[in-house]
């Protein structure tokens, strides 16, 4: 069998602020070249940490305790530091979450933009800004040169998140991490963004990390999802399979419990006590 | 940069008190050309004359004269140079040394934050006006001693604000993407997060400036800054509070321009905040 192109093997981690606590057990997923593969649960559920895990970036609060994440056959959680940073931002990026703090305020769209590619890529001042310019056209942002030229603070959220988008695919990355890349953003811009990402993603042939708690989301743009509960996987598989035939009780009520347009008055469906109390049992927590 | 300098004129804030500090900073360049008499001559004929307008004034001396004959209205001029040298340097140099040190805790946190904001805390617990006597006092009178009593008294105020200012950045996402585009760490603390400290640096910078001027003028109040053949506004209101039934002039000549000047600074550093913030320019 080959290597494939991801694979995260029995990933565990705890919290060093609360006594160890356990925030991964055991978590293992792969992820094939140019797949997009969602990953969803409840606050707390670890999608944010195995994220991070993968960026490189966990705090330091958070200390692994097994497995592997391997990336093209090397293990990123033993690389040595210098070896990690050149993949992260040029193999590796980040779609993230809050479009207000991932720009520096006072530096110009252009400059942070094009940080990478000078920096990475070695390109000319003339080259970095010809590419930008392409960039933002790709994430399609009607008046480039001006937006270029502007501060974060000039350009609306959604806008911004282009920017960023444009920024995460700058280097070409074999694999893009987005981490709730819509959560901040109104509801009409999200659905536009979610198409930006993954027409990026299709066209520059991506592996995607879609960090998300929107079921609706994951149907939309995922294409395969695995589902976490406490930091464990519940269930995981095709995005079409898991919706429409969930194994699990909790990914069956999770379902039940999102809005019905169809019937606006029913009001929603929490998931059941007993559902929480099953997956405690099965974790062996209490 | 042209920009930001454009934000700062177009706020009236600035114009007015940035005016008013650089009518006195021209004062006191050009204090030996403008000064109408010589601040120091004495002429007891001409003592304690009232300012123009009043009756038995005499022409030539625009605020009147102290105790001695001596101008106040040249001595005042004279008087801002101590004043501005002090603002200035004083100022300047505790902005450095707390944003330096401020900077390095917010920034690496840990062992080397622990020290510093302890090192805040004591110092903070003094009270500054006994603290500079007590300096002036060991370290000898004079300009020099002034300026090295406020920088060490109040580098303290720099440092909080930029540690936690720092501290805030230092969480923002930017910062994280800097880190995994591989900059290296001073590249990050100089060029990313310094320049989005700075506006509140500035605005401290200019507030440290009246607090200058002020811990400047209680010094030569209590007699404990430039020798006395030097003029100072502290000293004439120290001179002018002895004759005050005789000439409540000299003693409110100093006291205005000493409000007027303070009040410039602080103004200027708050419309200088507004102006330079990035979230706040709109």
């Amino acid at each position: 069998m080959t290597e494939p192109f991801l694979s995260i093997t029995g990933l565990s981690a705890v919290s060093d602020r609360e006594n160890g606590a356990p925030i991964l057990r055991d978590v293992s997923l792969r992820l094939e070249r140019g797949e997009v593969r969602g990953l969803v649960g409840e606050s707390g559920a670890g999608k944010s940490t195995i994220a991070k895990a993968l960026l490189g970036i966990l705090p330091r609060t958070v200390r692994v305790t097994g497995g592997a994440i391997r990336f093209e056959g090397q293990d990123l959680l033993t690389l040595k530091p210098k070896q990690l940073s050149d993949i992260m931002g040029s193999e590796i990026s980040l779609i993230p979450q809050d479009p207000q703090t991932a720009l520096n305020p006072g530096r110009r769209v252009e400059s942070q933009l094009t940080d990478g590619l000078r920096m990475r890529r070695g390109l000319s001042r003339q080259a970095a800004h010809d590419k930008a310019l392409k960039l933002l056209e790709e994430v399609h942002i009607r008046d480039p040169e001006r937006v270029l030229k502007a501060y974060p603070h000039e350009l609306s959220g959604g806008m911004r998140q282009r920017v960023l988008i444009a920024a995460a695919f700058a280097l070409e990355p074999k694999l893009v991490v987005a981490d709730e890349p819509t959560t901040a953003l109104d509801v009409t811009v999200q659905k536009q963004i979610l198409r930006l990402i993954r027409g990026m993603q299709k066209t520059h042939g991506t592996g995607m990390i879609f960090v998300t708690h929107d079921l609706g989301v994951v149907a939309q743009i995922c294409d395969t999802v695995t589902l976490l509960y406490a930091g464990k996987v519940i269930e995981a598989g095709p995005t079409a399979q898991v919706l429409a035939t969930p194994k699990h009780a909790y990914t069956k009520a999770l379902l039940a419990a999102g809005p019905r347009y169809d019937r606006p008055t029913a009001g929603l469906e929490p998931v059941p006590q007993a559902i929480f109390d099953q997956l405690r049992a099965e974790m062996g927590i209490m | 940069m042209r920009k930001s300098l454009k934000a700062a004129l177009s706020e009236p804030k600035v114009v007015l008190a940035g005016g008013f500090i650089l009518l006195l900073l021209i004062a006191a360049v050009f204090a030996p050309w403008l000064a109408p008499k010589d601040p120091l001559e004495q002429d007891l004929m001409l003592g304690t004359l009232p300012p123009t307008g009043y009756e038995g004034t005499e022409p030539g001396y625009w605020l009147g004269t102290d105790d001695l004959g001596r101008d106040v209205l040249s001595r005042l001029i004279h008087g801002s140079r101590t004043a501005l040298i002090v603002a200035f340097v004083a100022a300047g140099l505790a902005a450095l040394l707390g944003t330096m040190l401020g900077l390095l805790a917010g920034w690496y946190r840990g062992w080397v934050d622990v020290v510093i904001s302890r090192l805040v805390d004591i110092w903070m617990a003094f009270p500054p006006v006994l603290l500079s006597i007590l300096l002036v006092a060991v370290l000898g009178s004079g300009v020099h001693s002034v300026i090295a009593a406020i920088v060490i008294i109040d580098w303290t105020r720099f440092c909080r604000v930029v540690r936690s200012e720092t501290m805030a950045q230092a969480q923002m996402d930017y910062v994280t993407a800097a880190q995994t585009i591989g900059f290296p760490k001073a590249r990050i603390l100089f060029s990313e997060i310094l320049p989005n400290v700075a506006p509140v640096i500035v605005a401290l910078l200019s507030l440290e400036m009246g607090i200058a001027v002020i811990v400047e003028a209680i010094l030569s109040f209590v007699g404990l800054s430039v020798s006395s053949d030097t003029p100072t506004w502290g000293g004439m209101i120290a001179q002018g509070r002895a004759i005050i039934y005789q000439g409540w002039w000299v003693l409110v000549a100093p006291l205005v321009l000493l409000f007027l000047t303070v009040l410039a600074f602080n103004q200027l550093g708050d419309g200088l905040r507004r102006a330079l913030d990035p979230m706040m320019r709109r």
